[in-house]
């Protein structure tokens, strides 16, 4: 028992792990496995290096020698002769810091950028409950409500007009409630698409004109001719996908009904829609739109663009929607016939609500389209950001400038478009999880 | 033994056309089809009255006049005293061509960087993200005016090519690479060249049918057979044997340099190259996603037991992997294929002739005839639309997978 | 009343309705403001500033017709159009009158149905090309590669020219003029055609403009002018007069400094009657009296306009060439004031 102390050699303490061999560790190993882990690999990377350097080499000095402060394109060239001599070839920066407001706004008065960007706070705060788990009910409130204040914001005007537009939805929902309960729900749909109609015709143009008069508060009004740049892009995107998507729910309701004259007539515009290029058709809402409506009946181009837009996007959002509907389980479909629920209500309440939250990351994606395809406006002569830029080579300062406002909108559409699409690959994930 | 009594005659009353079930699908479909006519002859009484009104009448005898206008680009013979309805059909097929070749090299495209996105090689895989993203994020038509203009800055002018000018030829002076184009060598077909073309085209079949019996053959004996290597001789040995024993008769016309342009040869226009390129690598990005996801969807299982099996990394690849993911792929493959069909009415912005800007674009502008001419260009694109979604739906229907 | 529901509709949703009626002179009146078609952009002719004002020589031409019916030269509503969609906005009533530098042929006044009023500028297609090709005609073209803008008469005027000539070329269509400037300078065209206007305004935007010239010969005819519907005689008479008056104004040395003076009466009837002292040519026009003035006193008179815009003066320096008064030899030439 006292003989412990005698006991042989027993190490303490270990031993520090060894460093391992250099060409083992850090970035000399991580370039062994990443960058030349084999012949075919080094020879890619070697390219793929020379590939970079050369492009970087042919747009970083031009890029960053670029002048920021001049006012046309001719005192830009003197400028440069100045500081790196007359061969030298740099950007010209200057023609956006003149001009970036109207790239971004249009033709919108300066002093009233804060309601674009408002609305678009705002905006962004409205879709947070749709598009986030998570955020308590209450918001829903503010996501109905919000189309309303972006429309005053935008366009201003007296406040009046967009209250009482609202006010056509909130008593359509009273007689639904009233008339459904005394006579059924049929009856009770019919009159919550009769009243507000009757209620928008003739009883909202006096009342908005009576309390504009009386009361007249507002935002000055500004005309949508004014509206360009950027923000026409978010208007026709966002508006588009927005009104289109109770229609392309209605469109892919119809192309699984039974009913075969529905189905059919919903096949037979979402074919059509999709089978046709966007710019015919925005080609037909500025040629032909005046045609198909009464004679003597016109309306500025730009609600023209938007009803268009919305029937194209909702050609696609059926297609999404369908999607939706069918990846969920029939059992749902089952178990709601199950409780007895009628279509409407089975729709309503249980399958819609599943099949739209799994639609969203194919409508984020429909939107992504939609938002670039703004860009196609410019063959209708609505000055979309490339129009703009046409617009702005048309004066005689700027004549000539070509580069510079391409990177500037490319950039700006990359950004836009890249976070969303990041959003909606989160969303993808997110939900893969959930069914797994 | 068992008495069928008669059900009790139902009275049919009014209101069973919407509470009954039985009926009520009738009614609505009844309502629908009346508020869709009405809708129907909504417009269209509009729009005769329309018409009228601007004095106006709804005629196709525009496509008999003389267009008057030239187009650079033309498959068939058309000069500035074609018709219109000519001049339609040069852009339709110009349209048909950039649809067609841009859905080859998309697809090649796609397939290349949606593989090589997921290789190890990290900065291959970045690349390849970089490129993906890019494209796909900014919007087609900056893409199309972007590369357009790219590829005449960055490729000489044909003036360059003279005597001391900074340009020379390639490939022993026959083909040109310049701003306004490549120039190739153009094919003489002189006697006897459909000889030799039959011959190439036989032993083209030939090929198929040897495949096919290595094929049967490797699954039914495990034999495998040089496929390549036959393949390659009998793409060259029977068409060139044939174009020897013919005489030659199938020459090369080389471009050549001459007053403004290079004559001779055949012309590839840029502006058929940029919208090519700028299609194909837009739609590529998509596809590459496409590829992408298809191939994550194969299970690991399967890769790991390719490799244990001991095939390589790229034969497992293609022989396990992107068969399997082919199934996932194909579906959104066609959507992107009619998406491309579609952006080519894109061509305007470098200027390509397609039917948008023919028949679309500058008849209705010179005809005054919109209503008739985008309904015809409305009727082109749907009728392509639905016959490459058609075949290509025949085409999925043969590699899904059979369930039995 | 389906027209009225629709409108109530779209009062609803307040963005601007309007009905193109018989009498557009009411509707100006009505709306406020004039609904002009301007291009999106061309040099000198109409383009936005930094502060989203449209200047330029047609632009002129809208706000003097402002002026004169409305009494305020900024009561324009420019509506930017491209050459594939003015005729339908005309034609449609989504604009009031189209000053967009637009060729006046038969077709477009008797098929399709427009009445021109004027002509405001003479201008005729012309080549240019870099000056190391060492060409000085146009028939010197044989197999050159042209750059046209497409959507306009150029392209046919073109296919003509070359067709007389018994030459070829390749022609390769533009969109835009800022395209076409690219694509020339990078050689990938030789020559560069368009309103020899257009050329000028192009070339003075180069680095080196003196490395270019433009070719001697004019193609075509391209007399540019507003016009406006068929159907509303009145509407068109206010158009014409008002840049009749304008042109006049010039010939009889009317200009924005000394206006206020003369119309104070002078001992010339003409200038008496376009200044409104004197007969009832306002009233005739169902305007008030000073209609010309207000109309002359929003941009000057033609010359006025003319160098404030594109004259020898601004960068794009044109001469006044064929749009010179009669008097000196150009073909401008007012119908009397009587």
């Amino acid at each position: 028992m006292a003989n412990t102390t005698e006991t042989a050699f027993v190490r303490k303490e270990m031993l520090g792990a060894k460093e391992p061999p250099l060409t083992e560790t850090g970035i000399v190993k991580w370039a062994r496995e990443n960058l030349f882990s084999g012949w075919l690999n080094s020879i890619l990377t070697v390219l793929s290096i020379l590939f970079v350097y050369w492009v970087l080499a042919h747009i970083l000095p031009w890029m960053l020698g670029g002048i920021w402060d001049a006012s046309s394109l001719t005192e830009c060239r003197a400028i440069r002769d100045e500081i790196y001599g007359p061969d030298a070839s740099v950007a010209c920066w200057a023609v956006l810091t003149e001009r970036w407001n109207q790239l971004l706004f249009g033709f919108y008065p300066s002093e009233a950028y804060w309601r674009p960007v408002l609305a678009l706070v705002l905006f962004g705060v409205a879709v947070t409950p749709v598009l986030f788990s998570g955020i308590p009910r209450v918001f829903y409130a503010l996501t109905a409500v919000a189309p309303f204040i972006c429309y005053w914001l935008l366009w201003g005007g007296t406040i009046w007009g967009p209250i009482f537009v609202a006010l056509g939805f909130v008593l359509g929902w009273i007689a639904f409630g009233v008339v459904s309960k005394a006579a059924g729900s049929l009856a009770g749909t019919i009159a919550a698409i009769i009243v507000p109609v009757l209620y928008w015709l003739f009883l909202d143009a006096p009342i908005t004109g009576a309390l504009g008069a009386a009361m007249p508060i507002g935002l000055e009004y500004i005309p949508s001719k004014d509206f360009g740049g950027f923000m026409l892009a978010f208007i026709i995107g966002i508006t588009g996908i927005i009104l289109s998507l109770p229609l392309g729910v209605l469109l892919a309701l119809g192309r699984q009904s039974d009913l075969f004259i529905i189905n059919k007539t919903s096949v037979i515009f979402i074919e059509v829609i999709r089978g046709v290029p966007l710019i015919v058709w925005l080609f037909t809402a500025s040629l032909l739109l005046n045609y198909f409506l009464p004679p003597g009946t016109n309306f500025d181009l730009m609600l023209r663009v938007i009803i268009m837009v919305t029937l194209f996007a909702a050609a696609y959002m059926a297609e999404v929607i369908r999607g939706g509907l069918a990846a969920l389980p029939k059992g749902q479909y089952e178990g709601a016939d199950s409780l007895g629920l009628d279509y409407w209500q089975s729709m309503r309440l249980i399958i819609l609500p599943q099949a739209l939250k799994i639609s969203i990351p194919g409508i984020v994606n429909t939107f992504i389209g939609l938002f670039k395809d703004t860009t196609l406006v410019v063959f209708i002569g609505l000055l979309d950001p490339i129009g703009l830029s046409n617009a702005i080579r048309a004066t005689t300062d700027w004549n000539g400038v070509y580069w510079e406002l391409f990177i500037f909108i490319g950039l700006l559409f990359f950004i836009c478009c890249f976070s969303m699409s990041r959003y909606s690959q989160f969303l993808e994930r997110k939900l893969r999880t959930d069914h797994r | 033994m068992t008495t069928l009594t008669d059900p009790p005659k139902e009275s049919f009353r009014l209101s069973q056309l919407i509470y009954d079930t039985r009926y009520r699908s009738l009614t609505i479909q009844v309502v629908a089809m009346f508020l869709l006519v009405l809708a129907l002859s909504w417009l269209v009484s509009n729009t005769i009255q329309n018409l009228a009104a601007l004095g106006k009448d709804f005629d196709f005898g525009f496509l008999t006049n003389v267009a008057g206008y030239d187009i650079n680009q033309r498959l068939i013979e058309y000069d500035s005293t074609s018709t219109h309805g000519r001049a339609a059909l040069v852009g339709i097929l110009n349209t048909l061509l950039v649809a067609f070749l841009g859905c080859i090299l998309a697809t090649v495209i796609g397939v290349i960087a949606g593989v090589l996105r997921l290789s190890k090689n990290w900065i291959i895989a970045r690349l390849m993200t970089v490129y993906v993203e890019g494209f796909r994020n900014v919007p087609l038509l900056l893409w199309i005016i972007v590369i357009f203009a790219v590829m005449t800055e960055s490729t000489p002018s044909p003036r360059d090519f003279r005597e001391g000018g900074s340009a020379s030829m390639m490939l022993f002076d026959s083909i040109a690479v310049s701003n306004r184009g490549v120039y190739v060598p153009a094919p003489i077909w002189a006697e006897g060249s459909a000889i030799v073309v039959a011959v190439f085209l036989l032993s083209l079949v030939g090929i198929f049918l040897f495949r096919r019996f290595a094929r049967a053959r490797q699954e039914a004996t495990g034999q495998i057979l040089p496929v390549g290597w036959v393949a390659l001789g009998l793409f060259f040995g029977p068409a060139l044997i044939a174009f020897f024993l013919m005489g030659r008769p199938i020459s090369l016309e080389y471009p050549e340099l001459g007053g403004f342009n290079f004559t001779g040869g055949i012309q590839l226009r840029n502006s058929l190259i940029a919208l090519w390129l700028a299609l194909s690598l837009y739609t590529g990005a998509f596809i590459a996603e496409n590829v992408r996801g298809g191939i994550l969807a194969v299970s690991k299982g399967q890769t790991e037991a390719a490799f244990a099996l001991g095939l390589r990394p790229n034969r497992t690849m293609s022989l396990v992997i992107l068969p399997q993911a082919l199934r996932v792929i194909i579906p959104p493959l066609i959507s992107q294929y009619l998406n491309l069909t579609k952006n080519s009415s894109l061509a305007i912005a470098v200027g390509y002739m397609d039917v948008r800007s023919t028949l679309g674009g500058i008849t209705i502008n010179q005809t005054g005839r919109e209503l008739e001419g985008m309904l015809l260009l409305g009727l082109f694109y749907l009728i392509t639309s639905l016959v490459i979604s058609g075949v290509m739906n025949i085409y999925n229907n043969s590699v899904k997978l059979k369930e039995r | 009343m389906k027209k009225s529901v629709f409108l109530g509709a779209l009062t609803v949703a307040g963005l601007a309705a309007g009905v193109a009626g018989a009498a557009t002179l009411d509707d100006v009146k009505a709306r406020g403001a004039l609904n002009c078609g301007v291009t999106t952009g061309l040099v000198g002719f109409a383009a936005p500033d930094a502060n989203g004002n449209w200047d330029g020589f047609d632009v002129g031409v809208c706000r003097a017709v402002a002026a004169a019916v409305l009494g305020d030269p900024m009561a324009v509503n420019f509506v930017p159009t491209t050459g594939q969609t003015r005729f339908t906005a005309l034609a449609s009533g989504e604009i009031d009158l189209l000053a967009r530098n637009t060729t006046w042929t038969f077709s477009r006044d008797v098929d399709l149905k427009f009445e021109f009023v004027g002509i405001n500028y003479y201008d005729g297609q012309g080549f240019m090309v870099p000056k190391s090709l060492g060409v000085s005609s146009a028939k010197e073209l044989d197999g050159a590669t042209v750059c046209i803008q497409t959507g306009t008469t150029t392209e046919l005027n073109l296919a003509d020219f070359f067709r007389v000539n018994n030459i070829s070329y390749e022609p390769v269509p533009i969109e835009t003029n800022a395209e076409a400037q690219q694509q020339y300078l990078a050689g990938a065209c030789d020559v560069y055609t368009t309103d020899a206007s257009g050329l000028a305004a192009t070339r003075a935007s180069f680095e080196n403009p003196g490395d270019h010239v433009v070719l001697p010969e004019i193609i075509s005819k391209e007399p540019l002018g507003p016009l406006v519907r068929h159907g509303d005689p009145e509407w068109g008479d206010i158009a014409r007069w008002t840049l009749n008056a304008l042109i006049a104004a010039e010939e009889l040395g009317i200009t924005s400094a000394n206006i206020e003076e003369l119309s104070a009466g002078t001992n010339n009837p003409e200038i008496n009657r376009i200044l409104g002292t004197e007969g009832e040519l306002g009233a005739m026009l169902g305007l008030d009296a000073e209609w010309a003035k207000r109309a002359i006193m929003a941009g000057g008179n033609y010359g006025e306009l003319f160098e404030k815009t594109i004259g020898e003066n601004t960068p794009i320096g044109l001469a006044r060439g064929l749009n010179a008064q009669w008097t000196d030899g150009g073909l401008l030439y007012t119908p009397p004031f009587r």
